[in-house]
């Protein structure tokens, strides 16, 4: 077992753990903490998969504003631990969790499954510098400006409508 | 490149199936938020885990516009979180559900 593989189970298990409790969490807060570990791990893997631009804007977009901005919102509206359900959200909560275990044993016999054939088991190509700041940009500004230029626009109608809602009426 | 592809989708699958599970099961809802977070995360996976292996830039590419509608979504959803809020004093989605017949 080479190093990569190992860093890639240490961090899956990670990633995996940290999700898992941030469910299971029942302070917001506490939750909150949990999926900036787990966008940390994950972060890990970009650059283990050679995103390195991306691997740093998976912190400072994540866990640098968006989680930022929950936390600001669950210390602002001061929100307490969840209460426990009752016996309904019970066959509710094994009804989702079956349906989950399903769909990840589905996706697990599609990509692991056929006997050793498919091309997915192998190791891939050698990557190259593939997410580097420079080949991003020439992609972005490239072939992908139009939608890049879109999403300039996005978020200002998203900056506009987060304002209009918050503004206190009257 | 030791990892084989098929593991990195079944990592993303998994967080995604947890995110679900958290989606449909949780009641506040800021953590339904931090869930559908958890989920587009689980994709951006997927996304650069096939662009390292195809050798393309499309998918990274990809993954910051993904990155871009995830701010949009939560800080739209945080506004109507706050608007909410101060109307009716819960955050309990149980007790939002005026838009349900």
């Amino acid at each position: 077992m080479t190093v990569e593989s190992l860093v890639f189970f240490f961090l899956a298990a990670f990633a995996v753990t940290t999700a898992v409790l941030m469910i299971l969490e029942r302070s917001p807060l506490v939750s909150a903490i949990y999926l900036i570990a787990n966008f940390f791990a994950l972060a890990a893997l970009y650059l283990l998969l050679r995103a390195q631009l991306l691997a740093v804007l998976q912190i400072v977009v994540y866990t640098g504003a968006i989680m930022v901005l929950v936390i600001f919102v669950i210390m602002l509206l001061n929100l307490g631990d969840e209460a426990r359900g009752h016996r309904r959200v019970d066959l509710r909560t094994a009804v989702t969790v079956v349906l989950a275990a399903g769909f990840l044993a589905e996706v697990a016999y599609a990509v692991l499954g056929r006997g050793g054939r498919s091309p997915l088991r192998g190791p891939g190509p050698p990557a190259e510098a593939l997410g580097t700041v420079e080949s991003m940009g020439d992609a972005l500004f490239g072939k992908f400006l139009l939608p890049f230029e879109i999403t300039s626009l996005l978020l200002l109608a998203a900056i506009l409508g987060a304002v209009v809602l918050a503004r206190r009426r009257g | 490149m030791d990892v084989p592809l098929a593991y990195y989708l079944c990592l993303s699958a998994a967080l995604f199936a947890i995110g679900a599970v958290g989606v449909l099961t949780r009641r506040n809802v800021i953590v339904v938020f931090m869930c559908i977070e958890l989920m587009l995360n689980a994709v951006n996976l997927t996304l650069i885990a096939f662009s390292a292996y195809l050798g393309s830039i499309a998918g990274q590419a990809l993954v910051l516009f993904v990155m871009a509608v995830a701010a949009a979504e939560s800080a739209v959803g945080l506004a109507i979180v706050i608007s909410v809020y101060r109307n009716r004093q819960t955050v309990n989605i149980d007790d939002i559900n005026i838009l349900k017949w």
